[in-house]
């Protein structure tokens, strides 16, 4: 803060805390009893007496502004004035921070230095990855992690980036874009339509066997290249598995020819700066062993 | 209506407009109560937002805030101060015209507010969330307001400005720089604009004004009302002209200095949080001068408040005023707001002040004010005040009590960690603990709710027109 700015603090508070103690003490009165006499003012029938501030009142109020003081004396609020133990909340938070990282350090490392594979079973793991679930990944995955509209389940087998713990390590860690273009114009309505029935016949669905044939070759030539000649997906840039009728965004005929039409855009979120490497590591411990 | 306002004209004094705000602070304490109660079924029971974006909790909180704060407490503050002001100046209002253009002005106000509010047209500044045109409409009534009021001031008859009228004006005036300067904003459409701050200046300057309107509007404007209406009701003088003196400077002094409380360990500076966190501890004592004032005066009419159920309503009004004047400064030192920020206790801690104080002190005057407005000798059924008492202390009671157990269990479950450094509850825990305070809160606003229909069939049986004059004085005096 600029030090005139600072200099105008220091005095305004100043001179407020004096302006209190001046306006207190100088209507302070000691003789005279209670309800003695009025001050003579009549306003539509209402009268005053000129009785003294309770004693106790005035201590109370007296008590504050000493305790006030001195804690603008101990503490920063004058301006730039740091106070005489140079508190301040940043230093207070990263002091409590280090002090429980060091805490946590030892048990976090032993935990670090073993596979991910290995612990995914360990209770005491289970029970930390299911906290840290309910507080990260629960406000869109679900506290049952059976995911929703637009959410992956991950408690079944169908990894749309891969369920290997590498590749859930890196989900958390770095986060995950996933880009489906909207085709709509580039191929036409009629086109959205036949391939929404070649993929319905993908898995084994009741379709129009005319339109799922001309699917087939609009699928081969422009869905084939992220999705597999077969459908069966691309865990490398996470294009969804489209046999296995697990649907991300809805099986209906509806939802599938919205998807092709609009396309979709899915976002997971990169979790590295908020946690850190070895709570990454316990949470995907957590993740990898809610599928088996 | 005219014929009957015509009836009931004072020879001096400009009671229709007292009136029409009177009525109006029924009017809309029932839509804003009721606006409450279907928020707080809603944090019970989300589904009762039915899908529709119009009846969503973000959209119908501010709608609830707004209506009880500017519609309901705005109204009672205007009937209160225009009839103050002029019974204890001894003056008819400056200008007739200019208290009806602030009539109906207010009026437009809030009805913008009811139907943009809903549609989702905000500025999303708490309590300041209505758009640019209707801050320059509040601006324009406002102004016109303060000319009014401190106009029938100059031409008093009184040598001296009774102490209800230095609360009112610190109210008027403050509330005045407040709405400005909080609401500076850049236009862009005529319903969209963007605050000229940004980033934590912006969140300062908003709790400086969200704290001040509680500071001024719901506090001073309200000690102004207790200080006519409970000496007037007890029948005594008030306790001591001394403490008033020195109470009424000391807070309009050190509530403007408050708020950065409501921003304790966020990007504020330390300092501010700091000068924030002392003064409101200070303000303990000049927020208590009050309370004590208005208790105080009681002092040898105590075994009045056996008989008088309008008495009740005052003095219990006084009791809430002062328990959540203590609670307020607690809840601004640091180490116990790390507990309470963010929780229900906030919440608790409102309501205690909104219900117990603010709309149980505006009760208890229209109780007292109607009937005189109305030209009747006293309430239709003083046994109807007497249950809508009551219902009020019940309902307030239940809620406040409620969001202490609420606030104080989410802060202890948010907190909570264990030995390997996870938390040891999930936000959704907390969210499930808090349903049955989430209910308690609801049977205890509906019955505060309830207490309003009983207060709205007794003023209209209070007020009437009566086929027979013969009980009615007033119209039988001007016939």
């Amino acid at each position: 803060m600029a030090s005139h700015w600072s200099l105008w603090v220091i005095v305004l508070t100043t001179i407020t805390l004096i302006a209190l103690v001046w306006v207190l003490f100088g209507n302070r009165k000691r003789e005279g009893g209670l309800n003695e006499k009025t001050t003579g003012h009549n306003y539509d029938g209402i009268e005053e007496y000129d009785n003294p501030l309770p004693a106790w009142w005035f201590y109370m109020f007296v008590i504050t502004i000493v305790w006030g003081v001195a804690y603008l004396v101990i503490y920063p609020g004058m301006g730039n004035f740091k106070g005489v133990i140079g508190w301040t909340q940043i230093e207070q938070y990263e002091r409590e921070v280090a002090r429980a990282e060091e805490g946590y350090r030892a048990m976090r490392d032993r935990y670090l230095a073993l596979p991910v594979a290995e612990i995914a079973r360990d209770p005491s793991v289970r029970k930390m990855g299911m906290r840290m679930f309910g507080n990260n990944c629960a406000q869109c995955h679900g506290g049952d992690a059976r995911g929703s509209y637009g959410f992956p389940d991950l408690t079944d087998d169908d990894w749309i980036y891969g369920g290997t713990p590498e590749a859930i390590k890196t989900s958390i860690t770095d986060g995950r874009r996933a880009a489906m273009p909207a085709w709509g114009d580039v191929i036409g309505e009629d086109s959205v339509q036949s391939v929404t029935q070649y993929v319905l016949s993908l898995n084994g669905r009741q379709v129009d066997a005319a339109s799922a044939e001309a699917g087939a070759t609009v699928f081969a030539q422009y869905c084939a290249t992220c999705h597999g000649a077969t459908g069966e997906g691309n865990k490398l840039f996470g294009a969804p598995n489209l046999t296995n009728g697990i649907w991300l965004y809805g099986g209906t005929a509806e939802q599938i020819s919205h998807s092709i039409r609009a396309g979709r855009n899915g976002v997971m979120p990169a979790h590295n700066e908020m946690l850190g490497e070895d709570k990454i590591h316990l949470l995907a411990a957590y993740v990898y062993g809610l599928g088996k | 209506m005219s014929e009957l306002n015509a009836a009931l004209e004072h020879p001096v004094y400009n009671y229709r407009v007292v009136r029409q705000f009177a009525v109006m602070t029924v009017v809309w304490g029932i839509v804003g109560m009721l606006v409450g109660v279907l928020i707080a079924a809603q944090l019970a029971w989300p589904q009762l937002g039915f899908d529709l974006p119009w009846l969503q909790y973000g959209r119908l909180r501010p709608l609830h805030t707004n209506a009880v704060i500017f519609a309901f407490g705005g109204c009672a503050l205007f009937a209160t101060s225009y009839y103050i002001v002029q019974r204890t100046c001894q003056v008819r209002l400056l200008s007739d015209k200019l208290a009806a253009v602030t009539f109906w002005g207010w009026q437009l106000v809030i009805l913008s507010a009811a139907i943009t509010l809903p549609l989702g047209i905000t500025t999303s500044k708490e309590y300041a969330e209505l758009e640019w045109p209707i801050d320059l409409l509040i601006t324009f009534v406002w102004v016109v307001y303060a000319i009014v009021f401190f106009g029938t001031i100059l031409k008093r008859k009184t040598p001296h400005i009774y102490v209800a009228n230095w609360f009112l004006g610190a109210f008027i005036i403050a509330v005045a720089l407040l709405h400005v300067i909080n609401s500076l904003e850049m236009p862009v459409t005529l319903t969209k604009s963007y605050s000229v701050y940004a980033g934590t200046v912006d969140a300062m300057v908003q709790w400086w004004y969200g704290h001040n309107a509680v500071g001024f509007f719901l506090t001073a404007g309200f000690l102004g009302m207790m200080y006519y209406f409970v000496p007037k009701q007890a029948g005594r003088p008030v306790y001591s002209y001394r403490l008033s003196i020195v109470h009424f400077w000391a807070l309009v002094a050190v509530y403007i200095w408050a708020g950065p409380h409501h921003l304790h360990y966020t990007a504020l500076p330390d300092w501010a949080q700091s000068l924030g966190m002392v003064m409101s501890l200070i303000l303990l004592a000049p927020s208590w001068g009050g309370m004590i004032n208005g208790m105080m005066t009681l002092s040898g009419a105590w075994d009045k408040l056996r008989t008088d159920p309008i008495l009740r309503f005052l003095v219990v009004s006084l009791s809430f005023y002062g328990m959540s004047t203590f609670e307020g400064p607690m809840m601004s030192i640091k180490t116990v707001n790390a507990l309470s920020h963010y929780t229900d206790w906030t919440i608790g801690h409102v309501h205690s002040g909104a219900l117990g104080w603010v709309a149980m002190i505006s009760i208890g005057s229209l109780y007292h004010l109607i009937p005189i407005l109305f030209g009747k000798q006293q309430m239709y059924s003083l046994s109807l005040i007497n249950t809508h008492f009551w219902m009020s202390t019940i309902g307030t009671v239940l809620y406040i009590a409620s969001m202490w157990v609420n606030g104080i269990m989410q802060g202890l479950m948010w907190r909570a960690y264990n030995q390997d450094g996870t938390l040891t509850y999930s936000f959704a825990e907390a969210v499930e603990a808090s349903f049955p305070g989430y209910v308690v809160r609801l049977i205890g606003g509906a019955i505060f709710f309830s207490g309003m229909l009983v207060m709205a069939y007794n003023v209209y049986m209070t007020t009437r027109p009566e086929k027979d004059t013969q009980d009615s004085p007033a119209l039988a005096a001007t016939a």
